[in-house]
């Protein structure tokens, strides 16, 4: 009845798909641009890797359940908010910074803002399923 | 890149996301229906892969062959890990992963058209 779904169940299940998709697609851009070309845009390249990096940790976290893997997911989920604002702005307004794009160039513009879009969906998602890991229930 | 198989690939996929779709809005899970048509999609992309190898070795490479590589391997990866992590699901979510599994194929391989047209050019 007072049954908060699971982390990875019910609308996670793609949640967490979308997100293993970017994760995959962000690990293999970044190692790709890394080990070919790193010295044309270190700076982007490196954000890359890192945007990389956050979705993995992202994806896996939502999977997993337990406490610990939700404060995990949470704080991935954060940077990643934080992330693709602040480099969503910096290219908006002086893309110089960045020759070369990343995921998070103009808010994702060149994936569909998908990746402005899904943070606030997993932070939703993470507040949905707070009560999950049976701490206490929700009063 | 051979456009037939390209289609044939784009096609099949964007039909079976349509198909999956139509069970999300009926509310249905995961169907064995579904395993078999996410099979034709991946045997097709299989066909695709193995034609793109071929045409690597006998006409050489697309200017970003790691890139090119890339997409291919997350093609053929993409359709046995979403049928994977949909079929735990008993419910409509299920089936929404393959939609999302089944529209990554036809973007990658336009990816891959613009990759290795970019070479010819």
């Amino acid at each position: 009845m007072s049954d908060t779904p699971r982390r990875s169940s019910g609308p996670g299940r793609l949640l967490i798909a979308v997100y293993a998709v970017f994760a995959l697609s962000a690990s293999a851009r970044a190692g790709v641009q890394i080990a070919t070309s790193f010295d044309e845009a270190p700076l982007a390249y490196l954000l890359s890797a890192f945007a990389a990096l956050v979705y993995v940790v992202a994806t896996v976290a939502l999977a997993r359940p337990g406490p610990k893997a939700r404060r995990v997911a949470l704080t991935a989920v954060t940077v990643e908010l934080i992330g693709v604002l602040t480099v969503g702005t910096i290219t908006a307004f002086d893309p110089g910074d960045f020759p070369d794009d990343t995921v998070w160039s103009l808010y994702g513009r060149g994936y569909g803002f998908v990746p402005l879009v899904l943070p606030v969906l997993g932070l939703l998602w993470l507040r949905r399923t707070r009560d999950t890991e049976g701490a206490s229930g929700r009063p | 890149m051979v456009a037939v198989v390209d289609w044939a690939v784009i096609v099949a996929s964007l039909a079976y996301a349509a198909w999956a779709l139509v069970a999300v809005v009926r509310n249905q899970a995961p169907r064995e229906p579904y395993v078999i048509g996410a099979g034709v999609v991946e045997l097709l992309i299989l066909i695709q892969v193995v034609v793109a190898i071929v045409l690597m070795i006998v006409d050489g490479t697309p200017d970003e062959t790691a890139t090119f590589i890339g997409y291919l391997l997350m093609n053929l990866l993409i359709v046995p890990l979403g049928l994977f992590w949909a079929l735990a699901e008993k419910s409509r979510w299920g089936t929404s992963v393959l939609v999302v599994a089944a529209l990554v194929v036809p973007v990658l391989v336009v990816r891959m058209q613009q990759i290795w047209d970019a070479g010819a050019a």
